[in-house]
Order: C-alpha cells, then sequence, then structure tokens
C-alpha cells in the first residue's frame, strides 16, 4: 500500500513533465550539427533597419549580413573596395565610385548607381529625419537638404555616369572619404525601398531588401528575433553557414546563460559580471579583440579651477590606469595613454608623455603649485555600471593629491549632457568615444574641435582646428596623418580631457560554431564564422 | 448583484482615465530628454533633433503643453490609437505581442501557487507543529528572504544551466516548458505568502466553534476539512491571490528580464529606460484595468465563498 502510494507520487510530477516536454518540442531549436543551419547570435532589439537610420551596434550588425558594402577594412585597418570595383579621386574632392557588376538585390533588381544616389539623397534630407545623416554633410549640397523646408531634395554633389558610375563631389577636399564609405549609412536602396521618389516605402524596414550576402527570412519579429538565410545569387565572397537568427536579448547575462548551454552561439559582449569566470566557463571560447572604444574623463574647460593645462595633467598622473584595468576591469579593457585609439592608422604609444605615468609625488607638487581646487567631483551616469571605476578613480585621487572627491552619479547619460549643455558645475565627467570610421580624425575632430559635435568641456584651440582643416585637405593619407599627429600632440598640450581606458570586444561562442571575428564595430564577421 | 457589477464596471471607466493622467503627469514631469536618452552616448544632429521633437511634440512643455500633449493622447486612445514609441513602432502592436505571453506566464506562476501553496498551507494548517509544518515554515522563510532578483539568475544557473533541466531561456515563443521554471520563480514569493496564509486560516478555523459542532454531529474529518473549513479559510487566501495577479503581470519585469521573455515588464522596463512616455502610460494603463478586473472577481468570489456576504 505505502509504496503504490509512494508510485503514484513520483509518477505524478514525471507524467507532468513528460507532457510539458512533448509540447515543447516546437519551440525549441533543432540543434542537430546539419553545416547549413543558420547560427544563433545575440544583438539587442534594433532601433531602425533602414541604413541611413542605423547607427547602434545591434541594427547594424544585422544590416552587415543583408547588404554588402562598398569597402570593407584589411588587417591594418585600411579600406579596400568590396561592392565597389574602385573609388578614385586626383584632388579628393571630386571622387569616383565604379560599381561591380553583377550584384543584384534580394527581389532579383540590379543595383545601379542610382540606388547609391537614392539611398544617400534620401539620408541626407533633413524632413527624413535620419539619424546618421550627418555622414552624408562633407558632401556638396548638403546645406540646401536641411531646415524645416529644405531648398532642394537631391545632393548636388552626387552625379550619375552610367548604370555602374557615379561621382561625389564634396564641399572640401577630404582624404579619408574612401575610408568613410565603408560606414552602415552608405549602402544603397532598391527600387522597391521606395514607395515615391524620396519616400520610403511602410514596412520596408520590416522585412529590408538588401544585395548583401543573405537575405530575410520572413519579417523582423520584434523583441525576438531577425532570421536571415543565404542569398544564392550573390556574387561576392559566400559565408560558410546557410542562414543567420540574431536573437534579442534585452539582458546581456540572459544570452550568456544561453552560450553555456548552447542554446545561442555567440555573444558579441561578455556581461562585466560573468567576466571573471568567463575563461573557467568557456575555456577558450571566450575571445578579445580590438574594439574601437575610448574611456575617458573629461574637464569642464570653461571653468576657471579647471582651465589650466598643469592641474589637468596633475590629476591625470595621480591616477593609476594599470591598477584599474586590471582588478576593476579584470583586464577587459585597455590602459590608455592617447587620444586615438590603436585601431586607426596613425595612433602612437604614449602620446600624453609623462602625464600618462602614475606618479603621485610629482602629482601632488604640479596640482599644489597650480592651484588646484580643495574639492574634485567627478560625475558619470548611473546606468552604464561606471561606479566602481569612479569610485576607485575618486580613491585614487583623495590619496594621491590630498584633496576631498566624490563620485555624483546621474540617472541616464543624457541627463548629464543636459547638465552640460547648461554649463552647469558637474566637475570632472565621464565620457566614451566609439568610432564612425576607421580614421584619426573621427578621434580628434568631432571631439576637440571648436565646433565639434561632442565637445562638451568647452575646448577651443584654432591651432588645433587649423591642422585639422590641413589634415583632411591633404594630398595623401600619409600626409594627413602627420597633420592629425601634430593636432593630437596639442592635445596632449592642454589635456582637455584625460584617456583612461581602449575598450576590447570580450566575446564568448558556443561549442557549436568556430572561427568566430568580431570587428571593430562590433559586428560578428559573417563571412568567416563556420558550424563547428 | 448585477448592479453591483455594473457600478464597479463604471467606475472603472473612471478610475482608467484618471490613472492615464496621474502616470501621463508623472512621466511627463520627469521627463528630461528622451531623444538623447534613445541615442545613449552618441551625438544627436540637430536634424533628427528637430525631426522627433516636432513628431512627438516635444516642444510642447509647461502646463499648456502638457494638456494638449495629454488631450492629444487621449484623442488618440478614444479612436483605439494608442500612439507611437520613440522609435517608430505603434504601442498597440508592442502591447499585443507582449500580453499573451506575460499572461501565460502569470497564469503558470499562478497555478504554481495555488497548487502548490494552498496544498501545503491545508496540510501544515492540520499538521501544526508537526514536521510538515516546521519544513514548510523554514523554506517558505528562505523563499521570502531571498529577492527574486538573486532566486532568478541562482535559478537559470543551477536549473538551466549547470544541470540542463530546463532550458535556460525563454523567448519570444516560449513553449509551456521553457516558461515552467521562470513561472516557478515568479510564483515562489506569492506561493510562500499563500502557504502561510493558507496555513494559519486554516490553523485557526479548525478551532472555530462550528467545527466542534460538525464534528459533535458526527462527521466525517474529510467533509469537515474540505468543505466547512477550507471554504471559510479561503477567504484572505483569495484577496491576497486576486491583488497578487496584478502583481505577477507587472512585477515581472526581473525574471522576464533574466529568462529573456520580452513581456510587459520587459516593455515597461524599457520605456522607463529610455523615457518613452507613450509607452509606459499604454502599458501602466492596460495593467491598473487588469488589477481593477482581479479585484472585482476577488469581491465576486467573496460573496460565492461566504453568503453572509451580499452586495446591494
Amino acid at each position: 500500500m505505502r509504496v503504490r502510494r509512494l508510485a503514484a507520487w513520483t509518477a505524478l510530477p514525471l507524467a507532468v513533465t513528460l507532457g510539458l516536454a512533448a509540447c515543447g518540442t516546437g519551440g525549441g531549436s533543432g540543434g542537430a550539427s546539419d553545416p547549413d543551419a543558420a547560427v544563433r547570435i545575440e544583438i539587442a532589439e534594433p532601433q531602425h533597419l533602414v541604413p541611413t537610420n542605423t547607427n547602434e551596434t545591434s541594427g547594424s550588425q544585422v544590416l552587415s549580413a543583408l547588404f554588402s558594402p562598398l569597402v570593407d577594412y584589411d588587417e591594418a585597418n585600411k579600406p579596400h573596395e568590396v561592392a565597389a570595383d574602385s573609388i578614385t579621386s586626383s584632388d579628393n574632392k571630386a571622387w569616383t565610385i565604379k560599381l561591380k557588376p553583377g550584384y543584384t538585390f534580394h527581389n532579383g533588381e540590379k543595383v545601379t548607381a542610382d540606388n547609391y544616389l537614392d539611398a544617400w539623397n534620401y539620408g541626407a534630407y533633413a524632413p527624413n529625419g535620419q539619424n546618421s545623416s550627418y555622414f552624408f554633410e562633407k558632401i556638396a549640397g548638403y546645406d540646401d537638404l536641411q531646415g524645416e523646408k529644405p531648398k532642394a531634395k537631391t545632393l548636388s554633389g552626387l552625379k550619375k555616369v552610367d548604370d555602374l558610375t557615379f561621382t561625389v563631389t564634396l564641399t572640401e577636399p577630404y582624404v579619408d572619404f574612401k575610408t568613410m564609405l565603408g560606414y552602415t549609412a552608405f549602402y544603397p536602396l532598391p527600387e522597391a525601398a521606395f514607395s515615391a521618389p524620396g519616400v520610403l516605402a511602410e514596412g520596408y524596414e520590416q522585412a529590408p531588401i538588401g544585395q548583401g550576402p543573405f537575405k530575410m527570412k520572413g519579417n523582423w519579429q520584434h523583441d525576438a528575433k531577425v532570421e536571415v538565410e543565404k542569398y544564392d545569387a550573390f556574387p561576392g565572397q559566400q559565408p560558410k553557414v546557410g542562414g543567420v537568427e540574431f536573437r534579442i536579448y534585452q539582458q546581456p547575462t540572459a544570452a550568456y546563460a544561453d552560450v553555456l548551454s548552447d542554446n545561442l552561439d555567440v555573444i558579441k559582449t561578455i556581461p562585466t559580471e560573468n567576466l571573471s569566470t568567463a575563461a573557467t566557463d568557456l575555456g577558450d571560447r571566450f575571445q578579445q579583440s580590438p574594439a574601437s572604444s575610448l574611456q575617458v574623463l573629461a574637464f569642464p574647460t570653461f571653468q576657471k579651477e579647471f582651465s589650466k593645462p598643469e592641474v589637468r595633467k596633475a590629476i591625470s598622473m595621480a591616477i593609476d590606469r594599470d591598477e584599474i584595468t586590471k582588478s576593476i576591469f579584470k583586464d577587459s579593457q585597455q590602459p590608455a595613454r592617447s587620444f586615438v585609439s590603436p585601431v586607426v592608422a596613425g595612433y602612437r604609444e604614449n602620446t600624453i608623455g609623462a602625464a600618462g605615468s602614475f606618479d603621485p609625488a610629482k602629482a601632488k607638487a604640479m596640482y599644489e603649485a597650480a592651484g588646484g581646487p580643495k574639492k574634485i567631483e567627478l560625475s558619470y551616469n548611473g546606468d552604464g555600471g561606471h561606479k566602481d571605476w569612479i569610485d576607485a578613480t575618486c580613491n585614487q585621487l583623495k590619496a594621491n593629491l590630498g584633496v576631498e572627491c566624490v563620485g555624483t552619479a546621474e540617472p541616464k547619460f543624457a541627463d548629464l549632457l543636459t547638465k552640460l549643455k547648461q554649463k552647469q558645475s558637474v566637475g570632472l565627467f565621464r565620457m566614451g568615444w566609439v568610432m564612425d570610421y576607421p580614421s584619426m580624425e573621427n578621434y580628434l575632430g568631432p571631439l576637440y574641435s571648436t565646433n565639434g559635435s561632442s565637445n562638451y568641456y568647452g575646448y577651443s584651440n584654432p591651432e588645433f582646428d587649423k591642422l585639422l582643416a590641413e589634415g583632411a585637405r591633404a594630398a595623401t593619407q600619409d600626409e594627413a596623418v602627420k597633420k592629425y599627429q601634430a593636432a593630437e600632440d596639442l592635445l596632449a598640450q592642454d589635456m582637455p580631457v584625460i584617456p583612461l581606458r581602449f575598450g576590447q570586444n570580450n566575446f564568448g561562442h558556443s561549442t557549436k560554431v568556430k572561427n568566430v571575428h568580431v570587428d571593430l564595430f562590433d559586428r560578428v564577421d559573417l563571412l568567416k564564422i563556420e558550424r563547428a | 448583484m448585477l448592479r453591483f457589477i455594473l457600478r464597479r464596471l463604471l467606475q472603472m471607466v473612471l478610475a482608467f482615465f484618471g490613472t492615464t493622467l496621474i502616470v501621463y503627469a508623472l512621466m511627463f514631469a520627469g521627463q528630461g530628454d528622451p531623444i538623447q536618452a534613445l541615442a545613449g552616448e552618441r551625438p544627436v544632429t540637430a536634424a533628427q533633433r528637430a525631426y522627433l521633437t516636432e513628431k512627438y511634440h516635444l516642444d510642447a512643455t509647461g502646463v499648456g503643453g502638457f494638456f494638449y500633449r495629454y488631450l492629444n493622447y487621449l484623442g488618440g486612445l478614444l479612436r483605439g490609437d494608442l500612439g507611437q514609441s520613440l522609435t517608430g513602432r505603434q504601442i498597440g502592436d508592442i502591447l499585443a505581442a507582449a500580453w499573451p505571453v506575460t499572461v501565460k506566464l502569470a497564469v503558470i506562476a499562478m497555478a504554481v501557487t495555488i497548487l502548490v501553496g494552498v496544498t501545503a498551507g491545508v496540510i501544515a494548517g492540520i499538521r501544526r507543529a508537526g514536521v510538515f509544518d516546521h519544513a514548510t515554515l523554514v523554506l517558505t522563510l528562505l523563499v521570502l528572504g531571498i529577492p527574486t532578483i538573486v532566486l532568478a539568475p541562482l535559478a537559470q544557473y543551477f536549473l538551466g544551466v549547470r544541470w540542463p533541466i530546463f532550458p535556460p531561456t525563454a523567448g519570444a515563443q516560449p513553449s509551456l516548458w521553457a516558461l515552467l521554471l521562470p513561472g516557478i520563480v515568479l510564483g515562489s514569493l506569492s506561493l510562500a505568502t499563500a502557504l502561510r496564509l493558507t496555513r494559519t486560516s486554516v490553523s485557526e478555523n479548525l478551532r472555530a466553534d462550528y467545527v466542534r459542532t460538525a464534528r459533535s454531529k458526527g462527521l466525517v474529518r474529510r467533509r469537515i476539512v474540505g468543505v466547512h473549513v477550507l471554504r471559510n479559510s479561503l477567504i484572505p487566501v483569495v484577496t491576497f491571490l486576486g491583488v497578487e495577479l496584478g502583481n505577477l503581470m507587472s512585477g515581472a519585469i526581473i525574471t522576464e528580464g533574466v529568462f529573456n521573455i520580452p513581456g510587459v515588464g520587459f516593455n515597461l522596463f524599457r520605456g522607463i529606460r529610455t523615457e518613452d512616455g507613450p509607452l509606459v502610460v499604454g502599458i501602466v494603463s492596460v495593467l491598473v484595468v487588469v488589477y481593477l478586473l482581479s479585484n472585482l472577481v476577488v469581491d465576486v468570489l467573496y460573496a460565492v465563498l461566504d453568503p453572509r456576504i451580499r452586495y446591494e
């Protein structure tokens, strides 16, 4: 009697379990080792899937499957042609772009010069409100497309020559223009994307048609996934997998748990809380590659107490970068002592010189001689996991400079920016920068030139602005780099910001894939990834 | 009874509009710079700012601006249009995709709570001070002491990754099996409370006069417990469960995040993070309706459980 009762008690949960498991087969992943099966890559919900409107990594990861760029970057991060046959210019002002023949959109349309012109005009036209429209600002006629009622609908600097050739005229010579063309904003759009000239068809974004190695499989399933499959008519290098499922996660920790149990193939950014165990959890499936990001502490140089470069240098010298990257970031980032990232041509190690070497005694003497403030405030956004390193930095400043130091959290980065724009006193503040395209200029112009889009520190140096302009107008890239380096040296003298850390991609993959590479733009290289 | 329900439904309409007003006002007052919040740390171009400002009337500020925007929203609402989120998606679509999975999760959590919590509570109440009673007391204390933010990742790690019994995440179209673990985690907190409530209630009622009368009448123990005691003991439990149903749906922010379930909590969290006023108002308004409905059901159930309670 007792035994029978016991059997009943064990049988009941078992039956329920089996019943549930049987229900579950529909949703589970196939998991067989089919070489053509889709690989599953983690992304966040993209904000948009229109090339000129996509400037975050999740969207550009998906678009990198659907589109083939005009240029891509080699190991040394120099551009080489992909969908373009040649990109040439004699004066860096008038550029001729020849397309490779044979490319077709996923709906069968042939790719022509018009597709590029239509897409770029759409992107530059201000009333369309495209996030990446500023990428076109160097092209002649951009200003006429701005404002509430623009004077023109198309860029005067874009001219079609024949079906596979078009010319781009810039307002000013720009030596890095070819480098820019690898960015997401410069993909073409098919005729099917437009319902009328210059009007994007409703619903295009739900299933974008591109000319890349993969085509959409069904629609974008918001908050769930985007599936793509191999496009057989793609004339370029064919991918080694049959398709990709971009699975949408809100929290990276959930994605990490899925990678550990082979439910997901690639996680592009291992969450900080898992970094210390990632090496043991994943073994050699935990990998690192250089990324373009740069973390800095910036000075409001418009405030009197921080106006002296000596004060700024002394603070830099009082921070032990190596210790913080090691103990707080577990070597997931690298200490930085330059204003440009090692991933761009022209990078030099340790351009900030003595200000980058940790020397508490000298820092304190210098700080006191220059009359630095007795109290330092470090502002940061509380939603980005910055508290630990800000507190550590504060402690170092307290110990090494003998000042009071507090970390102040703003809820979001936007709140910090609002205060800065109103020139409210926030003390030193943290900033991060991710490049748009691999060029030194991209680390200098927007951040430190007088009218730079992200110059929140009020830094203005006419000499610096002049060098940057000369660099952009230089005849060759090598000459440009020389000018940019001279400009960087000026920054090292003035120290408007303290470079702290260069980013790295810390990614991991399941046992089911191999050859996983994450590029400078935090995208998985879909042409290299393979099933294991 | 019917009049009572009708009256409550009418009150509900008022409560609904009241909440939208309050939530809209709160979101409006707390709004910093939603355009920058959407862009994160990337710079926002002037053209993009102008475009979004015009599209969402973000330049309408102050009291006049508030009423302009709120009435605009209300007008859309009456036409069945919940508006657009800042990324241009229809909020109606977002909610339509998010609700089914959240409801599924809440139903599983509720089922777990009722099946395990009430059953174990009755047993513990009958065998008061026994081994089972003590064991459940310690266990529930433990569960009540661990917040979901700890419990959910622990359950995921041990039952999903270490010993892969359950899939570690559920995803957007989860099977019942994949939702079971998040459901248990979500339900565990209310399970513990329900268990303790039932236990106390049952053990108290067991000493009531009517039980003694029933026993002296010679009724079998099973009937005394199953019909008389249970029915009377369930009143506080039902009150609790009714409120909890609303909690389960809105309070699943952590659980849905950990198990990657794109439900209501998941979207609410995103809405708050990106200062997406219309999205938050839309979700909260529907949540209010859920709360009001579940409270109505509770009130009706009172009358069913206890004939002494009447509504007129």
